[in-house]
């Protein structure tokens, strides 16, 4: 076994995806990186596990019950324990494409974005409309309001950040998003799909905050262009689920030098006059026949999720999530073999959005027949969490399984990390996708590298030995 | 086998996934460098950079273009990413017959890839660095099946020579630790190709890569990336080809959608 180094630049802990990400790119910019796992498996929090290690984290499996054996071959399943779609305009995209690390994954598109309206058994679903004509034909307005929604969603398009005659007369920079819709007439009904499902906003705080309607008009632009690079959903997700993704990069880091151990504990984090200064960490062997190994190496920077450093973060918030296996796709979405719904926190009586993500086999995520769709929100009570969820449970009709465990509580880090150079990661939010996900990967970088990480032509003039063309 | 275009431009073309696997060291990178380049470097640090090579191997009625995936080290510290293996086509699993604790290790990656990959994938084990056995300069190789080649060597004096290899009690001039029968009757019971190479010299190097691109079945290749079968294979089945839900995330011409917006 090859020995450790006596130094790295940089240790990371933890393979998710934030940590993969940078771990990718700062190897790719020539630092010596080091990326350890307490895990035996890649993606920690945002893995994706076969249905068995499913049964067995979320519940009592007693011995000699194997309750996963109903849903045949235990590796044809890879569910994803956080639900998240990418964008496929967006900033994950963008990295993927510049780091080349498309070369390792396929995806394929989410094939509807539906929004509720309504609730109880008079529910409506419908598909989000994404541009003009759309919102025209949608069932979700009457005549007069497809019209203005129609001149809103012309407006977006046009709006330019940088063009004040784009702007409508508004003082985009300091008005609210009620502002903008008082200025087109929206109805209320028109807001919240509006501001939910396409601005993705979880809560409705952004109507009042002033200052947000250039951000929320941009996120409708995101959505909108999204939607317009493939065609059926803003969304794209990649085959065999979500876990790829921190392999990806890992693999990314890995070619460029990066060393890769998981299944390694650390025991001591070693600091020099306040800055960290190195690790101490035994790597656990996976058969109990070999030993263990204990090193001790130098490090200038760590960067880790915030499971390594407990002490140093703090909770933001609890998001409530269940994971339901179906035998069937959700009623009124079309027999859709994937989408997103969006319940609006303002028809089910919330202050916060459910959201709804399935896959299922088209994704190679379950065998055929199966639909893995996770319910999730943010809570709003210390009680009774099954039921912040059960206006999405009705959604989904009947379900074979479902697996939640307790609130799940989001961290953040308490310090920037400039002080001992020790950059933590947030916990994956209660977003649909991975925008708040890359905000944090840039976020980190500024903060650890002290300039803004640019990715666009990251890999060009590597020279890596023929490496392979497409 | 070099790249020769010429002459398979009108015979089909398929792209086969082949990855390797094997304790770090074995010579995983050297075997592919052998192959792509004809090269070999020694002592040369520990895979970085080619991770990802393509070669052509032409066989008389199709073209079989291998998308070679190199660990990338990532195999050092017991870590390499499922995502590697999965789909993949053909495996390479090499041991260094200097080293018996190399081929505990292949044992275990075959092990690993019959209970995990693709049900289709074909598997060749390969003892390499046989440059380091005395009888080195034969070519031992085949199918599993093939019978024993009879290399003359010091030892090779009647029958009790494979009893000597097995333990180990060769000249001091042989590193060899592994003996051809061995592996070849763990590979036979597998069903697995087999062979001896040598990244340094080059021997069998090609014809491992070449009984490979003859074993792929021909049901399962196809023209592009992403391999035939794979986990979950059962739910792959339909709308592999011409689905209009895969998207392509290279396209740049999509990608320029970007800046405009569609409204
Ligand atoms: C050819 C091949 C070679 C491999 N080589 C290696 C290698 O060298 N080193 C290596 O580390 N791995 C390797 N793997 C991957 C390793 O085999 C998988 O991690 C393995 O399938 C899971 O471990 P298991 O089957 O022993 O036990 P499992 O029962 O599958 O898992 C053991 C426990 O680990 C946890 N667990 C496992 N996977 C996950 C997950 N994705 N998410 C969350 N929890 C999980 C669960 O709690 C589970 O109970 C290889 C796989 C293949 C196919
Ligand atoms: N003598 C000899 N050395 C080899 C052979 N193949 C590889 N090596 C050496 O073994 C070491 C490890 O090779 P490498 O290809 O990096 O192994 P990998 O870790 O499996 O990719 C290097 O020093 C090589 O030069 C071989 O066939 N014969
Ligand atoms: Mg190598």
């Amino acid at each position: 076994m090859d020995e450790i180094a006596p130094e790295y630049d940089v240790v990371v802990l933890g393979t998710g995806l934030t940590e993969c990400v940078l771990s990718g790119v700062l190897s790719v910019k020539g630092y010596k990186v080091l990326h350890i796992d307490r895990n035996d498996h890649y993606g920690g929090e945002a893995a994706s596990v076969n249905i068995e290690t499913l049964f067995r984290k979320y519940t009592h499996v007693r011995p000699g019950e194997e309750p996963w054996k109903k849903y045949g071959r235990v590796n044809d399943w890879s569910i994803d324990l956080i639900p998240k779609l990418l964008m496929a305009n967006g900033e994950l995209t963008n990295i993927l494409v510049s780091t080349k690390v498309t070369t390792y994954l396929d995806f394929r598109q989410i094939a509807g974005s539906y929004v509720q309206q309504g609730n109880g058994p008079r529910a409506t679903v419908a598909k989000v409309p994404s541009d003009a004509g759309e919102a025209l034909r949608s069932s979700l307005m009457g005549l007069f309001e497809k019209r203005r929604a129609k001149r809103f969603l012309e407006w977006v398009g046009d709006f330019k950040d940088d063009d004040p005659a784009t702007h409508q007369g508004l003082n985009m920079a300091a008005c609210t998003m009620k502002e903008v819709y008082d200025k087109f007439g929206l109805e209320a009904s028109t807001r919240d799909f509006v501001g939910h499902s396409m601005a993705l906003y979880q809560s409705d705080d952004y109507i009042t905050t002033l200052g947000v309607a250039k951000e929320t008009v941009n996120r409708i632009r995101l959505y909108v262009n999204s939607m317009a690079r493939y065609g059926k959903s803003p969304y794209i997700y990649p085959l065999y689920g979500l876990g790829e993704l921190p392999q990806g990069f890992a693999r990314l880091s890995a070619i460029h030098g990066g060393t890769y151990m998981l299944n390694a504990s650390i025991d001591e984090v070693l600091y020099e006059d306040g800055k960290v200064s190195g690790i101490k960490a035994t790597m656990k062997e996976r058969d109990e026949a070999s030993d263990v190994m204990k090193f001790t190496t130098k490090a200038k920077k760590i960067i880790a999720d915030p499971s390594y450093f407990p002490k140093k973060v703090k909770i933001t918030g609890y998001v409530l999530r269940a994971i339901c296996i179906l035998k069937h796709p959700i009623e009124k979405t079309d027999g859709n073999d994937s989408l997103q719904l969006i319940i609006p926190q303002s028809q089910v009586g919330r202050k916060h959005d459910i959201y709804i993500a399935m896959v299922s086999a088209a994704h190679n995520v379950c065998p055929k027949g199966y639909y893995v769709a996770i319910v999730s929100t943010i809570a709003e009570t210390n009680t009774n969490h099954h039921l912040e969820l059960q206006q999405g449970f009705e959604r989904l009709g009947e379900i074979e399984e479902k697996f939640m465990g307790p609130p799940i509580p989001l961290y953040a880090p308490i310090d920037s990390g400039v002080k001992d150079n020790i950059f933590i990661s947030k916990s994956y939010d209660a977003t649909s996708h991975f925008e708040t996900t890359t905000d944090d990967v840039r976020d980190i970088y500024q903060r650890a590298e002290g300039e803004e990480l640019v990715v666009e032509g990251l890999r060009e003039g590597q020279t890596l030995v023929s490496e392979g063309t497409q | 086998m070099s790249d020769s275009a010429a002459g398979s431009a009108q015979k089909p073309s398929s792209s086969v996934k082949l990855v390797l696997l094997g304790e770090a060291a074995v010579g995983k990178s050297s075997l592919v460098l052998r192959f792509v380049n004809n090269d070999f470097q020694e002592n040369k640090e520990p895979t970085i950079g080619a991770a990802f090579l393509t070669q052509k191997c032409p066989l008389p009625t199709r073209t079989i273009k291998f998308e070679i995936w190199d660990t990338a080290g990532q195999e050092r510290f017991a870590s390499l990413a499922p995502m590697y293996y999965r789909n993949a086509q053909a495996a390479l699993v090499v041991y260094d017959l200097t080293k018996p604790s190399s081929l505990v290790k292949a044992k275990h990656w075959v092990a690993e890839l019959q209970r995990q990959a693709s049900p289709g994938i074909v598997i060749a084990l390969v003892g390499n660095k046989l440059d380091l056995a005395n009888d080195g300069s034969g070519a031992s190789g085949g199918i599993a099946t093939a019978t024993e080649n009879g290399v003359p060597g010091p030892e090779t004096d009647g029958d009790t020579s494979e009893a000597r290899n097995e333990e180990q009690e060769s000249a001091t001039s042989d590193a060899r630790k592994i003996s051809t029968r061995e592996a070849r009757g763990y590979a036979e019971e597998e069903g697995l190709l087999f062979f001896e190479t040598s990244a340094k010299t080059g021997v069998n190097v090609v014809e491992v890569f070449t009984a490979i691109a003859n074993a792929i079945p021909e049901t399962s290749l196809k023209g592009t990336r992403g391999g035939g079968a794979g986990a979950g294979q059962s739910a792959l089945g339909a709308g592999r080809s011409g689905d209009d839900s895969r998207v392509n995330l290279g396209d740049r011409n999509a990608a320029a959608a970007r800046d405009g917006c569609a409204c």
